[in-house]
């Protein structure tokens, strides 16, 4: 029988930081993971893809960028590098190979099946991913049979696709930056375009991110988000890492003369069916682009950095097609590929714990699992803050977490 | 301005709204709502429809009173006009969700609104369900919603208004995307 104070389910960028916490506050503690130190990364990220943040923003606990591009954005194989030299820096115990089949409560607290091996732990931590499932809406199994489907986690570059128009489903910042790239390969793209985020990568000389951060946006925290459930749920905004940090929003797509459709609504005889509110989207996502660009002035202003900044602009409003089609069939051939950006879900199916609530998401507060005592959950969209999406925001989210679960081991000893 | 200094009544009750938000959310058995009408032919195209009971909150419920509407065709149609086209009706609920959508979210979001006039156009080539063309669809080619609305905010607010009045329109969605509609013999 094998003890830990502290179990860790996940070694990517969230796992590693509250090993750093936990080793912080000496508690003795195990980081179990399937793979590889950032595994994920390795194994299921397209080789293209570059994180939506800046490489200065890249800061974990003990650990801040130090490269020669401050202002680049780093592609899956230094995500990979990063996170590898973290775990030996912060000396994370990390048992590789070990995939976590159950956990349950237990004597001692809780009991994790871990390949052969059962583990104690007084405490767990999930960080196990936000990103682990690809969420493919039920209309799939409706696509006709000669239309190839991916999903990103699949997805490596064009050339696995067929020749042949593709149908991107879903227009976050996965289905940009892969319907750019395909049509870039000679496949034509049709995108189909739900609910969006639409951002500029570079606003008055800075990057978004610089300014989401310095107008305190980021830090504004979950419990006093007036809708959480929504910012919780948003699409990831329309970015691409790139080395020029161009922009990729629809209207650059269309350039490059991808066609945007509505929502897929579904496919009836081989025939897809998109919304006709597709133009509502788009003035949705411009509106709400320009209520933040308002603010981030508001900010500038009052910060007295109009002076040091180029002045304020506005964007094009997104141009929709009066013609756009509401139908496209999926039997003519034009399209052989469907590729389903819609969307990942975090896999916490294997807890043998009721803390799901009825869609399967685990019920937390703050990444304070409430209904069971010592289970916290890390790295989710907003999981106490709005930074917490993304990989900075892991050294705040482990740092009041750690502090929770070391109270909680003090409170429990007595 | 805030609210407690110059209180905005648009006769919507929010706290109401949120409440049943956050009740529904913990009850979600009892958020299943099943609308239902019913349809008596009369004469040739005209039918009397009526509105009254409907499923929802775990329970059986009832409108005040029951609604009624005839529903014919216009003479040019060689019919008696004894009331709206059926496409009219629905030109009618997507005008009245959009608008009870605009009071809504102006009151929540502390806009006091003077009046708001909705007009609706369906465009239609009746080549379509004449069944002389079969390129032609039967239902509209497009509609357009025309918003006039006095209120104190500005044209962006009152465009994010109309744009998060589409966005929670059940109507809207109702009409812009596909829905699974089962028609059998009883």
């Amino acid at each position: 029988m094998i003890q830990a104070t502290a179990v860790v389910v996940g070694a990517g960028h969230a796992g590693l930081a509250m090993s750093r916490r936990l080793t912080e506050r000496s508690i003795d503690h195990v980081v179990l993971e399937r793979g590889e130190v950032a595994n994920s990364w390795r194994t299921q990220r397209w080789p293209t893809l570059r994180l939506l943040t800046p490489n200065w923003q890249t800061r974990l606990p003990g650990y801040d960028y130090a490269g020669d591009g401050p202002d680049g954005f780093m592609p899956a194989v230094g995500v990979v590098a990063t996170l590898t030299d973290y775990a030996g820096l912060v000396g994370a115990p990390v048992r590789t190979g070990t995939t976590v089949h159950a956990l349950r409560a237990g004597p001692r607290g809780f009991e994790v099946q871990a390949n052969d091996d059962l583990l104690h732990a007084r405490t767990v931590v999930l960080a196990t991913g936000a990103c682990t499932r690809p969420a493919i809406p039920a209309i799939a199994d409706a696509i006709p049979p000669p239309v190839t489907t991916l999903t990103p986690l699949a997805y490596r570059d064009p050339g696995q696709l067929p020749a042949g128009g593709v149908l991107v489903v879903g227009a976050s910042a996965t289905g940009v930056q892969l319907a750019a790239e395909i049509h870039r390969s000679g496949r034509p793209v049709t995108l189909a375009v739900g609910e969006h985020v639409r951002l500029p990568r570079r606003y008055r000389g800075r990057d978004i991110f610089w300014w989401l951060e310095a107008t305190g946006l980021l830090a504004e925290r979950y419990d006093q988000i007036d809708d959480l459930t929504r910012a919780r749920h948003l699409p990831s905004p329309q970015l691409t890492g790139t080395s020029e940090a161009v922009t990729t929003d629809l209207n650059s797509l269309t350039a490059l003369g991808i066609r945007l459709v509505g929502r897929l609504g579904r496919v009836v005889d081989g025939v897809a069916q998109f919304s006709g509110g597709l133009a509502n989207m788009c003035a949705l996502a411009d509106l709400k682009m320009n209520r933040f660009l308002t603010r981030a002035d508001q900010w500038a202003t009052a910060s007295g950095l109009d002076d040091k900044l180029p002045p304020a602009q506005r964007f094009a409003p997104t141009r929709v097609d009066p013609c756009t089609p509401l139908e496209l069939d999926l039997t003519s051939g034009e399209i052989t590929t469907v590729v389903w950006a819609t969307g990942f879900r975090p896999d916490h199916s294997w807890l043998d714990i009721p803390v799901r609530d009825r869609t399967g998401r685990i019920r937390h507060d703050g990444g304070v699992v409430t209904a069971a005592p010592g289970l916290y959950v890390l790295g989710l969209p907003v999981l106490r803050t709005r930074a917490s999406t993304y990989i900075h925001g892991a050294a705040a989210d482990t740092a009041a977490l750690a502090d929770h679960l070391h109270s909680d081991l003090s409170s429990r000893r007595r | 301005m805030t609210i407690t200094d110059n209180p905005v009544d648009n006769g919507v009750n929010v706290a109401a709204l949120l409440g049943a938000r956050e009740a529904l959310s913990a009850t979600p058995e009892a958020a299943e709502f099943t609308w239902r009408a019913s349809c008596t032919w009369r004469t040739g195209t005209h039918s009397h429809s009526t509105v009254h009971g409907f499923t929802g909150l775990g329970a059986e419920q009832q409108h005040r009173t029951t609604y009624e509407y005839d529903i014919d065709h216009p003479e040019c149609f060689a019919s008696e006009d004894n009331g709206a086209t059926p496409v009219e009706i629905v030109l009618v609920g997507l005008a009245g969700c959009l608008t009870a959508g605009v009071a809504a979210v102006a009151q929540f979001r502390g806009i006091q609104l003077r009046s708001v006039t909705a007009t609706i156009e369906g465009q239609m080539n009746v080549l379509g369900i004449l069944g002389a063309d079969p390129d032609i669809r039967n239902g509209f080619d497009a509609i357009t919603v025309r918003f006039a609305i006095d209120a104190d905010a500005s044209r962006e607010d009152l465009e994010a208004l109309i744009a998060q009045s589409q966005k929670r329109s059940a109507v809207f969605d109702v009409v812009a995307n596909p829905t699974k509609i089962l028609v059998e013999l009883a």
